[in-house]
């Protein structure tokens, strides 16, 4: 144990007191706000080009909003006490407003889809039998009014709600990146920049999820791909990382310009505990190389397979590189001691009720609960009609 | 608890013969005396106190009896790496280097790891929960589990304490900790349910050369403030802004 600390950390501190769970909450609320934000492209701001996955992106939201409070759940010493965050939240504490920010996004997020779902709920109700048809009839509310004028409302509705929804996605996670941002106590967290970081490579995170899912649901439908959307989803996503990377490297910048008591401790923490992960994955990987991938995709003409491979290789990159992201300064504010004379070594276990495996079972339920709501809602509309 | 308190007394008795080898004694016991008289046993009120907790480095040897004594008063578990108090060891070397250290939090003293002749200067630093009075522990806890009482002691209540752990990422000083027995966030209370019948703090009490000391900022007379208004006293990470009551006398510029 001792070989894993270096120079002085307080007694306490030997133990890491946030485990990979705590990587996976921002993470996962991380991918939902993105998710989120692409779908606004279209419902907000009318871009048709990102229509096909609009209604996917709100479906993806909401498969992980759902599990987003499970790594926080497993991690609680009493879960069972964890509802007395909505009962009594104790308002000075960051952490406090989780329950009602969080409950008030996912009341936001099943209207959206209700909304953009509800003709086709209603249509199905119509056309099935038994308990299908019960369970449309529920779905649609017992309200069968698909009339133009009663879907135009719906589309109105649905824009006004996602109107709320941008600043509350911006709110969920902005708030998540604040929860580390306003402790003074860890000078690698404490920035005021750190919601705004959150929120870029939340949205980052979230279209290069929603570009791989849409892609993969292509193949396994053997469907064609709308490049065009693709293309739109693609170079949103290089804008986000521009503006994702100049607020990381300010931070880092400012840091070291300004060379306060805590440098020699940030320091060793980049050079030595997180080198790889920070500069090599979280930077390389994760920005440089898709930045430089999607330009050329950007420039090059035609080579339309090319190009989606250039895409999805710059997706999985940007998504390895936000979780690296969050590693750091997640796991990484905890490596250095507040002593800043000293750091310590957080080293993962599988099987804990705070290991890795509980961390890999969060991350794979979203998707399957992805596929039973595409089995239901199916989102994929204009296709259904092109195939039948 | 009585066991604890039964415990505590033995070992209590044992921690003062064994300081009678220390001259320091004399003014160990006279200082226990007077602070404890300033608390009067019987009906408190916590309107009426306001407590406060001078360290003077100079007087600590590292002995670590303040360090064994909260975990047999506090029921703080030997066996794992959780301390309400500790001890730190600076040791300045000729090259420079500056060593800190605090094996085990000063439970079993501090090992002669560097030959004495190549070590400049070196001090011993007690540390404790500052019970600050602009606590980041109690405003980042989401329940309000962690809270200030009147009488400014910063506690934990274990009975409504989620467990979330933002309080000890909060916490500057690395005073708090997790108690995997209870789930809990746990701390230094300094000893509450002994200065509320009017008892010092174990540590206190423990400490053989008066390098602890503990008494009402209320009363103008106790042994806090007249230090507070002799010496000249320093707080650790005053520049945080979490207005510690935890006093420093003779606070080195490489303590952190
Ligand atoms: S020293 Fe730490 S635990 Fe004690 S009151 Fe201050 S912030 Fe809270
Ligand atoms: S661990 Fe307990 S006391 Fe600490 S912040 Fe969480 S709920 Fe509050």
């Amino acid at each position: 144990m001792d070989n894993l600390i270096w120079g002085y950390v307080y007694p306490n501190e030997v133990e890491i007191q946030w485990s990979i769970l705590i990587v996976l909450y921002p993470y996962i609320t991380g991918l939902v706000a993105g998710a989120f934000i692409a779908s606004s492209l279209y419902h907000v701001f009318g871009k048709q080009e990102i229509k096909p996955v609009a209604r996917f992106a709100l479906l993806t939201a909401l498969s992980f909003l759902l599990v987003a409070t499970m790594p926080l759940l497993t991690h609680l010493g009493h879960p069972e006490r964890g509802i007395e965050i909505m009962f009594t939240p104790h308002l000075t504490s960051a952490m406090s407003g989780f329950g009602y920010i969080y409950s008030f996004y996912l009341i936001i997020v099943v209207l959206e889809i209700w909304l953009s779902f509800r003709e086709d709920i209603v249509k199905k109700a119509h056309s099935s039998k038994g308990w299908k048809e019960l369970m449309y009839s529920a779905l649609a509310l017992f309200s069968y009014d698909i009339s133009e004028k009663a879907l135009h409302e719906d589309e109105k509705l649905a824009k006004r709600l996602a109107i709320i929804g941008i600043p509350s996605a911006a709110f969920l996670h902005g708030y998540v990146g604040f929860i580390f941002g306003g402790i003074k106590a860890n000078p690698w967290w404490s920035t005021p920049l750190m919601p705004l970081i959150f929120l870029m490579s939340a949205i980052v995170s979230g279209i290069a999820l929603l570009i791989l899912l849409y892609i993969a649901s292509m193949k396994i439908r053997k469907h064609a791909i709308d490049h065009k959307c693709l293309h739109s989803l693609a170079h949103y996503l290089w804008v986000f990382l521009i503006f994702d990377v100049t607020l990381e490297l300010l931070e880092i910048i400012s840091m070291k310009y300004e060379s306060l008591e805590e440098i020699d401790i940030i320091n060793r923490l980049l050079s030595d505990k997180i080198a790889f992960t920070f500069y090599g994955v979280q930077l390389t990987m994760g920005i440089f190389i898709p930045f430089v991938l999607l330009l050329l995709v950007g420039m090059m003409k035609n080579r339309e397979t090319l190009k989606m491979i250039m895409i999805s290789i710059s997706s999985v990159f940007v998504i390895i590189g936000v979780f690296a992201m969050r590693w750091n300064v997640v796991i990484g504010g905890q490596e250095i001691s507040k002593s800043l004379s000293g750091t310590l070594t957080y080293v993962p276990v599988f099987f804990s009720q705070e290991g890795v495996l509980p961390a890999i079972i969060i991350l794979v339920i979203p998707f399957i609960i992805l596929r039973v709501i595409t089995y239901i809602l199916p989102p994929w509309k204009d296709m259904e009609e092109e195939v039948t | 608890m009585e066991v604890t308190r039964r415990k505590f007394t033995k070992i209590g008795c044992k921690v003062i013969l064994g300081a009678a080898a220390v001259s320091a004694i004399i003014e160990s016991v006279v200082t226990n005396g007077t602070a404890a008289e300033n608390s009067p046993a019987g009906e408190y009120d916590w309107n009426e106190h306001f407590w406060g907790y001078v360290v003077d480095t100079r007087k600590c040897i590292g002995c670590g009896r303040c360090a064994n004594a909260c975990k047999l008063e506090n029921d703080v578990p030997f066996d794992e790496p959780v301390y309400r108090t500790w001890v730190e060891r600076y040791r300045t070397k000729r090259d420079g280097e500056v060593v800190i250290d605090s094996p085990n939090g000063s439970i079993n003293g501090f090992p002669e790891d560097i030959p004495p002749e190549e070590v400049k200067k070196a001090f011993y630093v007690p540390k404790i929960c500052n019970h600050c009075d602009n606590p980041p522990c109690v405003q980042v806890c989401p329940v309000g589990a962690t809270f200030a009482t009147k009488d400014g002691v910063v506690l934990v209540d274990y009975q409504y304490c989620i467990g979330c752990r933002y309080c000890i990422q909060g916490c500057p000083y690395g005073a708090r900790y997790f108690n995997t027995e209870k789930g809990t966030a746990d701390k230094c209370t300094w000893c509450y349910h002994r200065i509320t019948k009017g008892l010092l703090p174990a540590c206190v009490q423990a400490c053989p050369t008066g390098a602890r000391k503990f008494g009402d900022l209320k009363d103008p007379d106790s042994i806090v403030n007249k230090i507070l208004d002799e010496e000249r006293i320093n707080v650790l990470k005053l520049d945080l802004g979490t207005k510690p009551k935890v006093y420093y006398i003779g606070l080195d510029r490489e303590v952190r």
